[in-house]
């Protein structure tokens, strides 16, 4: 590699040089103002078309503003993961490293580590537009080093979901609102009493969801407690909030108050719990992300009109109802500059435009994202674009995001294995926590830990 | 100029195709394995010569014996037993078989290899899924059945892949066992032999050449399953089905830890050749 590298170098040089000649005898002498070709990287898979549509209005205005600049969309047709993975591979060569990437605030830290982005600090200081992004999103977009890498395009939120004719049933409330993890799990009780067909409470668990088991599960409930993850650079191993948090699994797991770990593990949990259960009334609480409406509007996957009647909505309380009461995490994407880019103000200016008041709030709307500018926010088109918007945006004070660093997917993945072996039985709290402070130790070593 | 040099050149195109697409990589992943290379973070930008650490990292690793276990047992359940075996069963049986019985099964057997790998794994995932066609057709006979991918993964993933390659085996006996002669086979008749003794003593050492390369065809193909067993199962529950591809994608995707990834990469590749090195010896030519 090392040596493919130099051998690259040394022949790109003197290429270049001969290369360069010509063009510059063809530019009409403007820095920055000839031609230019702007290549966009994004995802486009199945449903998910909004990234796509937008740039290619985008595209279009940039163009025409700009004469001269050419932008090169490249869509990549990938799922989630593969999407990191094909990006990354772009991102290793100079040839085909895009100059704006749709990037995953959860990639940014490690990405910044690799070398593959550029910081935006010196173009966003002077983008009056800037200001109107909100503080919190727009710590996603840092890198470890504290400077600014993405653009945020929008966020999304987590809380708690529930069908009202299910809580009825069980004598609570239409505005049913707990206040700290025992609230749950007295529902939780509540439903099953009620109805023993129901499944009570939802949330996800263990490998096969991923991600999810993670953000929408265990993280919901750690951050709720008062502990945390990582801090100043550490993770933090040993927490009491840590065997809580894989307490409240246990309880809901072996009471019977959650699915049976066979259908908790199954790979399509995550649609039969948005398209068919909370649907039917089959579970009473679900512990899920903002966007799950986007499923239920007459374009989604299982149309439900009535949704908004049926399906009420709660913050998560921490654990036991301490300040501020409620708790959230976000992710979200942005856009991000490549660090090899060429033509970094043009890049940055297509950036600007992307993520304009107008293409924001379109892309917030059509995409079911959290707004993350101010402005899009206060939109009567945003607000009223779905009626748990307000909800899910207001608990954007709350949220936090997660420590994505480049050790984080081992990390998630370790947290995924405590979480299983508890669900399962396994293994207690204790025991389960601490094979994962073992496995994280071993990930990080030891020098990058500290005691909770 | 000798002559063998001579002879050589017809060949010297494909020999470079081949080790620039084959070889290539192969060489590229046995040094990346030596490398801590990483997808993102900061080995992305610089990534180091480690030597045998992610060998040493493996062997440290409790999901990795358990991954070469699961290989082997899958590969020896559903290639060596399985496809070959079932697929030599039915070349026999279908050569005596009356013609539309022979059409219609044959059809049958060839339509789960003609599958995409994809299609064929939501099928199966279909037929095995808590709630699926097996569980149906057992109800209906009144027996309730089990969560097979949840509570037998590798029991599941092991009868799809023979679903999915018997035909493969299949195909490849029934030319065999067209070639035996059938004089061979009547002077075994005529001498007493019965089925099972003409099938052992004629049939098998005539067509041992057969047996060798498709037993060799069947486990390296097997050896890479990947998309089967992740659609059907993820590799879980837990890490119960993780064979050697999955264990390996999840560390070099999921983890971006490419350089462990190709170590497992590599422990794949001699897994293969131990299986083929055995097969070469154990049914080589011995007079012909």
């Amino acid at each position: 590699m090392r040596t493919a590298s130099s051998l690259t170098r040394v022949l790109a040089a003197p290429v270049t040089v001969a290369l360069a000649l010509p063009l510059a005898a063809c530019g009409t002498g403007g820095s920055g103002s000839g031609d230019a070709t702007i290549t966009v990287a994004y995802q486009k898979f199945g449903n998910f078309t909004q990234a796509d549509e937008l740039f290619k209005n985008v595209k279009a205005d940039y163009e025409e503003a700009n004469p001269g600049i050419t932008v090169e969309l490249v869509p990549i047709e990938a799922a989630q993961n593969d999407y990191f993975t094909k990006l990354a591979l772009m991102n290793r060569s100079p040839a085909t490293a895009p100059d704006v990437m749709y990037e995953d605030t959860y990639m940014i830290k490690s990405d910044v580590e690799a070398g593959y982005l550029l910081p935006l600090d010196d173009y966003l200081a002077e983008w009056d537009e800037w200001d109107q992004f909100v503080d919190s999103a727009k710590q996603a977009g840092l890198g470890d080093d504290g400077r600014t890498y993405g653009v945020p395009m929008g966020t999304d939120t987590r809380g708690l979901w529930f069908n009202k004719d299910v809580l009825a049933e069980a004598g609570l409330p239409a505005d049913w609102a707990p206040s700290s993890w025992d609230d749950i799990l007295e529902a939780a009780r509540a439903i099953k009493q009620s109805d023993p067909d129901v499944i009570p409470f939802n949330m996800y668990s263990g490998k096969p969801m991923g991600e999810a088991s993670v953000m929408q599960g265990f993280e919901m409930l750690l951050y709720g407690t008062g502990d945390t993850l990582y801090e100043d650079g550490r993770w933090v191993l040993g927490s009491q909030g840590f065997v809580d948090s894989l307490e409240f699994i246990e309880t809901v797991f072996s009471e019977g108050l959650a699915p049976t770990p066979q259908q908790a593990l199954d790979t399509n949990i995550g649609n039969t719990v948005q398209a068919e259960w909370l649907p039917d009334g089959k579970v009473g609480i679900a512990l899920d992300g903002s966007w799950l409406p986007g499923n239920w509007l007459e374009s989604g996957v299982a149309p439900w009109p009535e949704w908004s009647e049926k399906i009420g909505t709660a913050a998560m309380p921490t654990q036991n109802g301490a300040a501020p009461g409620a708790v959230s995490m976000s992710g979200g994407w942005t856009l991000a500059v490549g660090a090899g880019t060429e033509v970094p103000d043009e890049a940055f200016e297509f950036v600007a435009t992307a993520l304009n008041r107008e293409n924001s709030l379109w892309f917030d709307v059509a995409n079911s994202q959290i707004a993350v500018r101010t402005d899009v926010a206060e939109d009567p088109e945003y607000t009223e674009s779905n009626p748990t918007t307000g909800f899910f945006t207001d608990l954007v004070d709350v949220t936090h995001f997660r420590p994505a660093t480049s050790d984080y997917p081992q990390v998630s993945n370790a947290i995924m294995v405590a979480m299983e072996s508890v669900m399962t039985g396994q293994q207690t709290p204790e025991e389960a926590a601490a094979v994962y402070d073992e496995t994280v130790a071993g990930i990080v070593g030891d020098e990058h830990t500290t005691q909770g | 100029m000798s002559r063998g040099a001579a002879r050589a050149v017809p060949l010297a195109p494909a020999v470079a195709l081949l080790a620039l697409f084959m070889l290539g990589p192969v060489v590229w992943s046995f040094y990346g394995s030596f490398t801590n290379t990483a997808l993102t973070g900061p080995t992305a930008a610089n990534p180091e010569w480690i030597g045998l650490g992610n060998y040493a990292g493996l062997l440290a690793d409790p999901d990795f014996p358990k991954s070469l276990w699961l290989t082997v047992v899958f590969v020896f359940a559903s290639a060596v037993v399985g496809q070959n075996v079932l697929g030599l069963a039915l070349a026999g049986l279908l050569r005596s078989a009356v013609r539309p019985v022979r059409s219609i099964a044959s059809t049958v057997v060839v339509a789960a290899w003609v599958l995409p790998e994809i299609v064929a794994a939501f099928a199966a995932y279909a037929f095995f899924h808590a709630d699926g066609t097996l569980n149906a057709m057992l109800a209906g006979i009144g027996v309730t059945g089990p969560d097979w991918l949840y509570s037998t993964p590798m029991l599941a993933v092991v009868l799809a892949n023979i679903w999915r390659g018997t035909a493969f085996s299949m195909m490849v006996y029934s030319a065999a066992l067209a070639e035996v002669p059938p004089d061979l086979t009547e002077a075994a008749q005529l001498d007493g032999a019965n089925g099972a003794q003409r099938l052992a003593w004629v049939t098998l050492p005539v067509i041992r050449r057969s047996i060798s390369t498709n037993l060799m065809l069947t486990t390296l193909q097997t050896l890479s399953v990947f998309t089967l067993i992740y659609v059907m199962t993820g590799g879980g529950p837990g890490t119960d089905s993780s064979t050697l591809p999955i264990l390996a994608y999840q560390e070099a995707f999921k983890f971006a830890q490419v350089g462990y990834g190709t170590a497992i990469a590599t422990v794949m590749i001699v897994v293969g050749g131990v299986f083929s090195v055995i097969y070469i010896r154990a049914l080589r030519p011995e007079v012909d």
